[in-house]
């Protein structure tokens, strides 16, 4: 059992936890991820790590909402317990003094950027942040990016915070005004991803993404997590999750995501609709009462 | 503890009174069975075992032979004729606790050992009738003591003070800890998963062995006072040199077994749709995927299944995905029905419940619709060749034989390879170019004190061999840690001394 020690909501669908696990912790590197298992009938899912504290036995993550599983883990408070935590997983991010590098991140995908871009900090590198999100609320960890990057840029798809547009858009204004950009991190949704890969593929700028398939054990024992690389069979829990954005093959990888969709839509429709019930049930229960 | 050493429970006549000629006209008992039509609509147990009745029936057509074969033919040497004779005398206690002195997982063993292979192959009633049905009667009696019985842990030897670290769960893992903690040594298992039981728990199915009574043995492992901590991937959580350096464990045993899938390296392998077998098992063994929505991890199989093998894993894969539902569900294996390596009986009854199965047929490529998701799978008719060097006949494949065939999902079954984890972080730990560890016959690594069996020194092999390996290396530890043990006295003398 993994106690959550605290926690914080960081917008309405995002919640950040910082959970003990002292082995993890005292292990991790930045771009490993845990696999988690909440409940006795829950699903095993990854989650990146994005920061630990090996003192305090504690590392944290930020989930975001999307379907049954991470509503759940949202919806946890401090106290409760994680059934399953276990890590740190897949191959941590290369951390060289390259020079001037570019760490991107999309919606929950700034999270999984951030500790990196903090390594790369630490390792020497001029860091230029982008942090992208669809409108004003949904931008996090804008604190601590600016504090491990030499200078973020905000994008909001409606223009309600920083610029307007894409994480593309601001990464085609960056790769205009610096010369010689040595590497591109970005995390975030899929085809965000794609997006970025074919933004820096004309000028060969090395380009890292960090896939998210479907996972389930973590530990290369399933095949679910399994990516074409440059033509080659990768299992991304073992050999990944981060490649070379511009040998991936995200047609595949898109499709494959999809497998589930029916019944992730399914569960995650019986589960709010349950929820509902049971707030209903509260509130005849405390009309009751009243009476 | 009850009659320890009673091999010569010899109640010749006295519970058994039929003569040996008697003996041999009786035929092979049956155990009873769902039916095939039933069975394949829902996860319980396929076959029942013995009752009563059947269990003391077939234990008569023990010829309990002065020299028993079938005793070499165990490779964990159960005393067959030993714990029978005590079955026939209705003293089924003290018949399990014989079993067990060999074997710490019986109702495990009883269940899944190629019998027909092992301890049945070679017993002397075989040569002219049915060999005795002697994993069945294993079974009995273990499945006697969790319904009726009253299991009591063996004794344990004096506290050794040393500690073991047993890394993975298997049926390997399993059988070292107990064997070592009887020993009195303090062990530990470290698990990667969320869940002890390795192949047992996410691997063979409920329907061949239902995961209580996997819980049932593992709690039996615990009641020695065995701690198992699960979620430990070692290697990653924590190294072999750190068990070693920081917690102070003086001998360690690998059994990691052989669990990552391989594939066929075919065009469209990666399509939505296709699954290792391993991803298959584990869904449904393990997260309990045929339990959907109840429990959380999906699993989506289509209305035409195609699996690709002829192992046990395949035949696994294909049952169980016959259970989940589809109209149509074939099993396609290059060789012919005679070189398929699976368990008869798990054919049989994999034929039963209505599988087609397609021989001499390799598939060469899985074709896609728009959508990404599998439509059907093109194959190559083969025909059989001169053998190989195990003596099966290699398949070869006809030219423009080509066909395809309409499915929605593929399960690829062909086998699996060692977790290179542990041997990419501990140095000086030589492996096969397989990737497999490399032991010498007591079961000893390369590295001092480290000690390994079952999968992931052998590749693929059984749950009793891992148990064979398990019960060797206990035996190796045990020996290794008392050299060390005396070593440390006479050091301590030493010091005391000067
Ligand atoms: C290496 C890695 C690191 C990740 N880090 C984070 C993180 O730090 N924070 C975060 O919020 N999310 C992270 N994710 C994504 C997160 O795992 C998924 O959002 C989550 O599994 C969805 O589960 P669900 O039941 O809530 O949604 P579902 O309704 O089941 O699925 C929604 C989507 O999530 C994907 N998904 C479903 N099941 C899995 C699974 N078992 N494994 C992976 N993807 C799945 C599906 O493609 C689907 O599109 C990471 C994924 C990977 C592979
Ligand atoms: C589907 C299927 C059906 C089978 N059917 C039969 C059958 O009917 N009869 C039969 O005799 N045999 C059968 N086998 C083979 C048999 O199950 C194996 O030979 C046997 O389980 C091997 O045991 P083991 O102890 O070596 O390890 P395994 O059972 O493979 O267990 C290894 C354990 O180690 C854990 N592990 C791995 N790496 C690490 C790590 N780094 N840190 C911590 N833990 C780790 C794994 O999670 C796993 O729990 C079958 C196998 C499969 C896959
Ligand atoms: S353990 Fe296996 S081989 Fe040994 S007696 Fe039992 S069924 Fe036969
Ligand atoms: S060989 Fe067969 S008949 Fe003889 S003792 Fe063993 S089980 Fe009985
Ligand atoms: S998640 Fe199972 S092999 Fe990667």
């Amino acid at each position: 059992m993994f106690k959550i020690v605290d926690k914080e909501v960081l917008a309405p669908t995002l919640s950040k936890l910082i959970i003990e696990a002292p082995f993890i912790a005292k292990k991790r590197k930045a771009g490993n991820f845990v696999i988690v298992r909440a409940t006795e009938t829950g699903e095993r899912i990854p989650l990146t790590i994005v920061d630990s504290d090996e003192e305090k036995g504690t590392i944290t993550l930020i989930i975001q909402a999307i379907g049954k599983t991470t509503t759940i883990m949202t919806q946890m408070e401090r106290g409760e317990f994680f059934l399953d935590v276990v890590g740190p997983l897949g191959q941590p991010t290369p951390i060289d003094n390259l020079g001037t590098v570019v760490c991107i991140g999309g919606g929950v995908g700034t999270a999984e950027v951030y500790p990196i871009a903090e390594a790369l900090k630490e390792a020497g590198n001029r860091v230029i942040g982008i942090v992208g999100a669809r409108s004003k609320e949904l931008v996090i960890l804008e604190d601590e990016m600016n504090q491990v990057c030499d200078e973020v840029i905000v994008t909001t798809d409606d223009g309600s915070y920083g610029m307007k547009g894409f994480v593309t858009d601001a990464l085609k204004n960056v790769m205009n005004d610096e010369p010689d950009i040595k590497g591109v991190y970005a995390i975030g949704p899929m085809p965000m991803m794609r997006a970025v890969a074919e933004t820096t593929r004309p000028q060969e700028i090395k380009t890292y993404v960090s896939l998210n398939p479907i996972m389930m054990d973590g530990t290369g024992m399933c095949g679910a997590c399994r990516v074409t690389v440059n033509g080659e069979l990768k299992f991304a829990c073992v050999d990944g999750p981060e490649f070379d954005a511009h040998k991936v093959n995200f047609d595949e990888l898109i499709a494959r995501n999809r497998t589930y969709e029916d019944q992730e839509k399914m569960s995650l429709e019986a589960f709010l609709q349950e929820q509902e019930c049971k707030v209903h049930d509260a509130q005849t229960e405390q009309y009751k009462y009243k009476d | 503890m009850r009659k320890q050493n009673n091999t010569n429970t010899k109640t010749n006549g006295k519970v058994n009174p039929l003569k040996p000629s008697e003996r041999m006209k009786i035929p092979r008992h049956l155990p009873i069975e769902q039916g095939a039509e039933i069975r394949i609509s829902n996860f319980e147990e396929v076959s029942q075992g013995f009752n009563f009745e059947l269990a003391l029936e077939e234990a008569k057509r023990c010829l309990e032979c002065k020299n028993p074969v079938c005793v070499d033919g165990c490779p964990v040497n159960i005393d067959i004729p030993g714990f029978i004779q005590l079955l026939l005398e209705k003293d089924y206690q003290a018949a399990i606790e014989k079993v067990r002195e060999s074997n710490y997982l019986p109702a495990i063993c009883g269940r899944v050992c190629p019998q027909e292979n092992l301890c049945e192959i070679v017993c002397l009633l075989g040569k002219k009738r049915e060999p005795v049905a002697i994993g069945k009667l294993e079974r009995f009696v273990a499945d006697y003591e969790m319904a009726h019985g009253k299991f009591t842990p063996p004794q344990k030897a004096e506290p050794k003070n040393q500690k073991v670290a047993v890394i993975g769960s298997g049926p390997g893992g399993l059988t070292v800890a107990a064997e070592l903690a009887q020993r009195g040594y303090d062990v530990t298992i470290y698990e990667a998963l969320h869940e002890p039981g390795g192949v047992l728990i996410f691997g063979i199915p409920e329907f061949r062995l239902p995961k209580h009574i996997v819980k049932e043995e593992v709690e039996r492992v615990k009641a020695l006072g065995v701690e198992i901590k699960t979620n430990v991937i070692v290697g990653r959580t924590i190294t072999i040199d750190e068990l070693f350096d920081e917690l102070g464990y003086e001998s360690v045993y690998l059994g990691t077994g052989a669990g990552s899938p391989n594939f066929l390296n075919i065009p469209g392998e990666n399509l939505s749709g296709v699954y290792s077998a391993s991803e298959l098992l584990t869904r449904v063994n393990l997260m309990k995927a045929y339990k959907f929505p109840e429990y959380d991890t999906p699993l989506k199989i289509g209305k035409r299944v195609a699996v690709i093998g002829g192992g046990d894993v395949a035949m696994d894969a294909v049952r169980t995905s016959k259970r989940i539902g589809p109209e149509h569900t074939i099993l396609l294996y290059r060789r012919s029905r005679e070189e398929m390596p699976a368990r008869v009986e798990e054919v049989h009854h994999a034929e039963e419940e209505g599988i087609e199965f397609q021989m001499l047929t390799n598939p060469v490529a899985i074709h896609g619709d728009e959508n990404g998701w599998v439509k059907s799978i093109e194959c190559q008719k083969m025909k059989l060749g001169e053998p190989d060097e195990k003596g099966r006949r290699r398949p070869i494949p006809i030219e423009g034989s080509n066909f395809t065939i309409d499915v929605d999902t593929v399960v690829v079954a062909i086998g699996q390879s060692p977790n290179p984890v542990i041997q990419q972080t501990t140095p000086g730990l030589e492996t096969t170019k397989w990737g497999t560890i490399i032991v010498d016959e007591k079961g000893a690594t390369s590295r001092e004190g480290i000690y390994a069996g079952g999968d992931i020194a052998r590749g693929g092999a059984t749950v009793i061999q891992a148990v064979a390996d398990g019960k060797r290396a206990a035996v190796s530890i045990h020996e290794y840690l008392t050299q060390v043990r005396e070593e440390n006295k006479k050091k301590a003398e030493q010091v005391a001394e000067s």
